[in-house]
């Protein structure tokens, strides 16, 4: 009797939990589709400067007001997510791939390339996360794909650990002795047996890093270390409408908004997929 | 334990001679033009000679290996050179701006304390109920904040709009650190606050509590004295490794707030190319954070007596 109302009870959490990943997931496509029609969706140029129309407030022509150049913000920060999401997930994409490949390598192989890459991955996180990113952008001077690597540098050694843990807990089960034992080789092994069944936690930490890295770009543009003006993303504008906080709030809040409403998105997709991939909410049998 | 301690502290040399090394190689990389850098603020046009000459002077036609050498004997003695734009020494610059942002940290971290402690546990004691549900969203909304956004709201809505706040630090004081230290928190506390509500958590399903309830021991009681105390660990644990992003956050928070520490300077370096500046921060900065993590992991030996006693090794 208590049996089945667990099961029943497990069934119902995890319907929701589907229900509200589909949900989430339609909403980060609907962003993902505005971010890449942005251009035709922007109802004004976003770099033609007409200086007649400078420092508007918000109005039904210019819903978020126009900056110092009389460029409209709202079809800016349309034409700022292109920058911001789009560099965001490439640098997630690669170093969760980076990450998983080196991770894994190490994991099955051991040896002095695990070693090595160990000691490689502790100094990266023996330093402070963005003051490292910040000293590699500094070196490597301005530019969103600068930017993009110096972030990338200090934040595959996260995957890599993950991979190589979850190699190394797979290594040592029976599946894995009886597929050594009728002839699987190593490429065979790790294609077949290990990658598909870590991918699991390394997509968990990849979906909740989107929304940290996202806000860590726009830092490092924000201190001028990322795109350079007049290209439009989100830290960029708001260093630029920085000085005017007083008289024209919305150049800060509007691209300040773009980055909240993103990320809360991704955050929540993130979190979903988390629960989702939890054995403990797994379908009851 | 002491021979854990002396263990970690054989550990931290590789580590910190990585991290110098590191350090100085960037700053190499960046070097090519560094003496470009310093003829183009003086004069004219440079000749080849005189390029080369300056080269020897700051010995940069030796070999690598020996340059960092040198370069290291010269840190221990606390010599990093002088910075580019001001002329000064480097280590005497940052060691005067670090009180600043060591006082900024502190007062971030106290604060951070005070929100997510009570709250996270209040979530956890209130699991599943309005109070818990509203914690979680409000955590959850700073967690998606970036910090450079948090002090620009902050300082529109108290400095500007409300005036309690002055929008620009006034030296170091206490109405100064308020605005970039609670920004500082409010980002640590939400993701502070949902660990210390899972800790709780995890925690009050244990079967003593169950034990504890059935005896008629009174709630708080087992909360104030066992609860709270197996959970410290972890709580500690979960707040120094929050510090390596308190100390690059403070960076960002210190330029916009014109707080005065070593965070602003890293900044206003960067965009002057000044790299000894820059080098120095990196350098302190990540050796600053592997110390604090040595500490916690002494004192959490310490606090835990069941790896003080060796139960469980590593």
């Amino acid at each position: 009797m208590n049996g089945t109302v667990t099961v029943r009870v497990q069934k119902i959490k995890r319907n929701t939990i589907k229900a509200r990943l589909i949900f989430f997931l339609a909403l980060a496509a609907i962003l993902l589709l505005i971010t890449l029609y942005a251009d035709r969706l922007a109802p004004y140029d976003p770099y033609a400067q007409d200086l007649s129309k400078s420092m508007l407030a918000p109005s039904a022509e210019h819903w978020m007001g126009t900056d110092r150049y009389g460029r409209d913000m709202f079809s800016r920060v349309l034409v700022g997510a292109q920058t911001s999401v789009f560099s965001t997930l490439a640098l997630v994409a690669a170093i969760s791939v980076f990450g998983t490949v080196v991770g894994t390598l190490c994991g099955y192989y051991g040896g002095a390339l695990d070693s090595i890459v160990m000691r490689i991955s502790d100094v990266c996180l023996a330093f402070p996360g963005l003051v490292f990113a910040l000293a590699i952008a500094a070196l490597l001077g301005g530019g969103v794909s600068n930017a993009v690597l110096a972030l990338a540098v200090i934040s595959w050694p996260k995957y890599a650990r993950v991979a190589r843990s979850q190699t190394l807990a797979l290594k040592s089960s029976d599946f894995m002795a009886a597929a050594r034992l009728s002839g699987s080789n190593s490429m065979q092994m790790i294609l077949r047996h290990i990658l598909p069944n870590s991918l699991g936690p390394i997509l968990v930490t990849a979906m909740l890093d989107i929304g940290t890295m996202m806000m860590e770009l726009a830092g490092l543009s924000f201190l001028g270390l990322g795109a350079q003006p007049p290209t439009a993303e989100w830290g960029n504008m708001m260093s630029g409408g920085r000085s005017m906080l007083q008289t024209y709030p919305w150049l800060v809040l509007s691209p300040g908004f773009a980055i909240f409403v993103t990320v809360v998105i991704f955050n929540l997709l993130g979190d979903t997929v988390r629960d989702y991939m939890d054995p403990k909410n797994s379908r009851a049998q | 334990m002491k021979h854990y301690a002396v263990k970690r502290l054989l550990q931290l040399i590789p580590i910190l001679l990585a991290i110098t090394f590191l350090s100085y190689g960037m700053m190499r990389i960046a070097g090519s033009d560094v003496v470009e850098q310093k003829m183009e603020n003086t004069s004219g046009t440079v000749s080849q000679e005189m390029i080369d000459a300056a080269r020897e002077e700051l010995g940069l036609d030796k070999p690598f290996i020996v340059q960092y050498f040198t370069w290291l004997g010269n840190l221990l003695r606390g010599d990093m050179g002088d910075s580019y734009v001001s002329g000064k020494p480097v280590f005497s610059t940052f060691v005067s701006k670090l009180p600043a942002t060591l006082l900024l940290t502190f007062v971030s971290i106290l604060l951070t304390v005070v929100i997510s402690i009570p709250l996270g546990i209040w979530a956890a004691v209130k699991q599943n109920t309005a109070t818990d549900y509203v914690i979680r969203v409000a955590s959850f909304i700073g967690n998606s904040l970036p910090n450079f956004f948090v002090s620009l709201l902050l300082m529109y809505l108290f400095a500007i709009k409300l005036d309690w706040f002055p929008v620009i630090s006034k030296g170091i004081g206490l109405q100064s650190v308020a605005l970039p230290s609670f920004t500082l928190a409010i980002a640590m506390s939400a993701k502070y606050l949902r660990q210390v509500r899972a800790t709780v958590l995890d925690e009050l399903s244990k079967d003593y509590v169950l034990g504890a309830k059935a005896r008629g021991v009174k709630f708080s009681t087992t909360m104030i004295r066992s609860v709270l105390k197996a959970s410290l660990v972890t709580i500690i644990t979960l707040l120094t490794l929050s510090i390596g992003s308190l100390l690059g956050g403070t960076a960002i928070v210190e330029s916009i707030f014109m707080w005065d520490g070593v965070g602003k300077m890293a900044v206003d370096a960067i965009n002057m190319r000044d790299y000894p500046i820059i080098q120095a921060y990196v350098m302190w900065m990540a050796i600053i954070y592997v110390l604090v993590n040595l500490i916690t992991d002494l004192s959490y030996r310490f606090l835990d007596p069941r790896i003080r006693l060796g139960g469980i090794e590593q």
